[in-house]
């Protein structure tokens, strides 16, 4: 399979690997993926907690190139944005950025769910309500 | 000088030896006659051409030239084979005993038999990937007229032991049909001395040119038949019709004759090549080797490093070096390799594994290349993934309860 000139960029220059403290009450942290399904994505925000905006995203992922390509892409798109903005972020505008065929999908589904997850986990250390996401399989 | 892209994936399909293209190309242009037109020299020179192959492919093999019946691969001698037997056969029984382990070309063939009636045993591997003998004998029934196992794996390269097989095999008076594709041209295979009755193999993957495979079918002690699968013109005494590949056979002969002349030398060559790469890759943190090290191919290793996941792996260096993972992500299926989860492994080292097979044509350089690209990408990969850092952590990745998607 061929991969697209954008996911081998990523893929060769990740943006934003790495871990912030998960301990922290401003940061977020979304865990996704299984070992058996040959993906597992961590991704991160840090919240400022006066204006709600995301300073930071990091991620790590064990998978395949898309995989790692569609949540470094994630990272980049998170950071500046609102809470309430980052959640409308959705798979499919990963999938067109960066062109993944339908087999890789999956890796985009992935970094969506991330997101959602780490916003969730952001809400639930501010005593904040978890969403609920229609069809998630966010944990 | 090094040239890239390196080659490693010879367990797919080999490089042809320009010398056996030598060999084939007259064959295509003025030698181009059928080989069974009786009664012309155009005919006659293709027929002698074939003979000559074919005495060749024996001898590789210590078999009769009588015992060989060419057909266009192995996946069509391993249906012709395990089909044949099973028709030509059924007045005796209908239970095949095989191992979970073997190429599609087998199971899905013995699937297709078991549709038609027919009882399909499929023994499980041990950790090192060959099957125990004492539950192979114990498989055995009244009805059981073949056992179908491969000589070695395509993915690990394990050889079974297929004389104690054969040998268990004669004790109760049932077939032995092994899938010697991987192991022919590699390895000493004498058919005889082995105890084999039926075997498929192939050209490309012993530096002979694609489409062109045999099955050896036993003649004498005892002397054993299959039902053409193919009907027709009543071609390799009736057990397969078609006009030959004349030209493939050529190649498929010259290839056997190298291999028989050179696979001494080759073989010390590339298994002192193979070890280097084994070795030197086994210097990273969470390297292991999936199947067996004793009873292994010489030019074979499949390798698991864990906490990368391969298809990731291979995209740091596949425009330099082809090789394959046993990852679902490469696969049209989205599972994980079948023969490294039958080893016992967990999805996580399945997905994590690269299969090198080296070949006749592999230059240390080439080796030493790889030692590095690969020692890098995983090093890099793992700064990327959140397990290796888990593991890193201290963290047991079995009590974390993933959501599977």
């Amino acid at each position: 399979m061929a991969y697209s000139e954008k996911v081998i960029d990523h893929y060769q220059n990740p943006k934003n690997v790495g871990t912030l403290d998960k301990s922290s009450k401003n940061v977020g942290t979304g865990l996704v993926g299984a070992p058996e399904c040959g993906d597992v994505m961590r991704l991160q925000i840090e919240v400022d907690d006066k204006t709600g905006v995301i300073t930071d995203a990091k991620f790590k992922t064990f998978g395949c190139g898309s995989a790692i390509a569609s949540s470094s892409l994630a990272t980049e798109w998170l950071k500046g944005k609102s809470v309430d903005e980052a959640l409308k972020i959705d798979n499919m505008s990963i999938v067109e950025e960066l062109n993944l065929p339908p087999v890789k999908i999956h890796c985009s589904v992935l970094a969506e769910d991330a997101i959602k997850s780490a916003i969730n986990d952001y809400r639930e250390k501010n005593g904040l309500e978890k969403i609920k996401f229609d069809e998630s399989i966010v944990h | 000088m090094l040239k890239l892209p390196i080659y490693l994936d010879n367990n797919a399909t080999t490089p042809m030896d320009p010398k056996v293209l030598e060999a084939m190309t007259p064959y295509f242009l003025n030698h181009f006659g059928n080989a069974a037109s009786r009664n012309h020299p155009f005919g006659w020179q293709a027929e002698e051409a074939v003979d000559y192959a074919r005495e060749q492919v024996a001898k590789l093999i210590g078999a009769d030239p009588k015992e060989i019946i060419f057909t266009s691969g192995a996946t069509e001698a391993d249906n012709l084979g395990i089909k044949g037997v099973f028709e030509m056969y059924a007045g005796k029984g209908n239970h095949i005993i095989t191992a979970t382990t073997e190429h599609k070309a087998v199971l899905d063939t013995c699937k297709h038999i078991e549709k038609l009636g027919g009882e399909v045993t499929y023994l499980d591997v041990q950790p090192d990937g060959l099957i125990d003998l004492k539950e192979l004998e114990a498989a055995i029934k009244p009805t059981t007229i073949l056992i179908a196992m491969m000589y070695a794996n395509n993915e690990i390269g394990a050889i079974m032991p297929i004389k104690e097989i054969s040998a268990i095999a004669r004790k109760h008076g049932v077939l032995v049909f092994t899938d010697g594709t991987q192991a022919v041209g590699k390895i000493p295979v004498d058919v005889n001395k082995d105890g084999i009755d039926l075997m498929a193999f192939t050209a490309h993957k012993m530096y002979g040119p694609k489409g062109v495979g045999a099955l050896y079918v036993r003649r004498k002690n005892p002397r054993v038949k299959v039902t053409a699968q193919m009907d027709g013109g009543g071609h390799e005494r009736g057990m397969r019709s078609g006009t030959l590949n004349v030209p493939g056979i050529v190649g498929f002969g010259k290839a056997c004759e190298l291999c028989r002349l050179e696979m001494e030398e080759d073989t010390k060559r590339i298994s002192k090549l193979r070890d280097k790469l084994e070795n030197a890759l086994l210097k990273i943190e969470e390297a292991y080797v999936n199947g067996s090290i004793e009873h292994r191919l010489p030019h074979v290793t499949n390798i698991s490093f864990k906490h990368v996941e391969g298809e990731g792996l291979l995209m740091g260096f596949n425009k330099n070096i082809a090789l394959s993972s046993g990852s679902a992500c490469t696969s049209a299926s989205l599972e994980p390799s079948y023969v490294l989860k039958a080893l016992g492994l967990g999805d996580d080292l399945a997905h994590s594994s690269l299969r090198f097979g080296l070949s006749r044509f592999t230059t240390e350089e080439e080796i030493d290349y790889t030692i590095k690209s690969i020692t890098d990408t995983v090093l890099k990969l793992r700064e990327m993934s959140p397990l290796w850092e888990m593991y890193k952590d201290g963290i047991d990745l079995n009590t974390i309860e993933w959501a599977a998607h």
